[in-house]
């Protein structure tokens, strides 16, 4: 048999009353192994303003390097607890803020190595279908021979990259439109 | 899982990409918000990785087995027309997509909803939150007891009405399967002027947004029943199953 997927269509204004239910703003919270670190940053529409009605979802590995998920197969820990799983609505301003743990590395295409790096879906009105990017680490060596990293032109790359805002702090901004757009990914 | 889809590292199949025109795009001039809000460089073209291949895993543990009843929120019952929403999930192979977490959200019977951005002129429900949740069974299936949802106006251009719909929100096994839709009703008469619903350029796949009067759900002397199966991105077969 043979389907085609269903058409997306937009969260709409009020995506917080079905959504925020499930709202994770500290992903690693219980104990889990790892370098901590809080990720802050605003959601920019085309003329900079934030978008306050907006959601980002995460998505991660552990410290180690594995994915809570039957078809991670590597023989590394999984932890109680760690499910991998973020949500976070923008406030007033477009602001997100939330707490993790660096992930390490995963395997990427043939026998490569992916940089420390979360996945990130974006959700808001006025957009029809979420769009996927990725958070990577600053002084980061292995960004260098990333996969994904290196099919970006190189002078998009630190869009994708957060930069240190406090002991701690990192800051990474989604820019939709302009200069400094983020680059979105396609699957 | 697929055991053997998965036995070496770097072989799990890989999802399909959508068939052509069963998408909106991120840019769609008539629903206004788009404009500032779509990117406008080009989406870099990235292979699949064990990291979009894998997400979030939700259980039972995570809902209660009230929550996919939204009639039921409060000491008294809403108003409104009653109905049973139900269907199947499954991905583009028609296999179905078990065990996986389903939301929903909609306005009250009078197009409301209970959040403090709509000024809509009409009146809240302190019986209806209008927000569900509940996993799919073993074959894919889900059941949602409701209200009708009323239509609304917004402001996208001059007496804009949405279609009475419901918000729908699915995670399937992969972040890739990850999809926000509408469910909207047979015969509204709105849809023809809706930008969202329009926003889907194959006149098929749009209709496939419509759900369906499902008589054989129907509950007699208490609901009228829709059925909305909802299909995810599929996979292609492995080498080995070809
Ligand atoms: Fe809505």
């Amino acid at each position: 048999m043979s389907l085609y997927a269903s058409g997306n269509q937009t969260v709409g204004p009020y995506l917080h009353i079905g959504l925020d239910w499930l709202t994770t703003r500290d992903i690693a919270a219980r104990g889990a192994k790892g370098e901590r670190v809080a990720i802050e940053g605003r959601l920019l529409d085309g003329e900079g303003v934030g978008v306050s009605d907006g959601l980002v979802e995460i998505w991660q590995a552990n410290s180690h390097g594995k994915y809570a998920h039957p078809e991670d197969q590597q023989k590394k820990p999984l932890e109680r607890g760690f499910r991998g799983f973020g949500r976070i609505p923008t406030d007033d301003q477009g602001a997100f803020r939330f707490t993790t743990v660096k992930p390490g590395r995963v395997p990427g295409p043939g026998a490569t190595l992916q940089a420390p790096h979360l996945v990130v879906a974006v959700f808001m009105r006025g957009m029809l279908k979420h769009l996927a990017t990725r958070i990577y680490f600053p002084d980061e060596p292995s960004n260098a021979e990333d996969p994904l990293l290196k099919l970006v032109p190189p002078a998009r790359r630190a869009t994708l990259i957060a930069k240190h805002k406090a002991k701690a702090v990192l800051e990474w901004n989604i820019v939709l439109q302009g200069k400094n757009e983020t680059v979105f990914f396609d699957f | 899982m697929n055991k053997r889809a998965a036995t070496k590292r770097g072989e799990l199949p890989r999802y399909r990409s959508f068939h052509p025109g069963t998408q909106p795009e991120y840019s769609y001039p008539p629903y206004a918000s788009t404009q500032k809000r779509c990117p406008t460089q080009p989406l870099v073209v990235a292979p699949q990785t064990l990291s979009e291949l894998t997400g979030p895993v939700f259980g039972y543990g995570d809902i209660k087995p009230t929550d996919n009843d939204l009639t039921r929120q409060h000491r008294g019952e809403p108003i409104g027309e009653r109905i049973v929403v139900s269907g199947r999930v499954l991905d583009e192979n028609g296999k179905a997509v078990p065990h996986t977490l389903v939301e929903v959200w909609q306005a009250n019977s009078s197009g409301r909803y209970p959040h403090r951005t709509d000024q809509h002129d009409a009146p809240l429900d302190p019986n209806f939150s209008g927000a569900g949740r509940t996993m799919t069974d073993a074959e894919g299936r889900y059941r949602f007891v409701s209200i009708r949802p009323g239509e609304y106006p917004w402001r996208n251009h001059y007496n804009a009405w949405r279609p009475a719909h419901i918000h729908f929100s699915l995670f399937g096994p992969a972040f890739l399967t990850r999809m926000v839709t509408q469910m909207y009703f047979p015969g509204d008469p709105l849809l023809e002027y809706d930008p969202m619903y329009n926003s889907i350029a194959d006149q098929k796949a749009r209709a496939r947004l419509i759900s369906v009067f499902d008589w054989e759900n129907t509950v007699p002397e208490w609901a009228l029943a829709y059925r909305f199966d909802i299909v995810l991105r599929g996979r292609d077969a492995t080498p080995m199953e070809r």
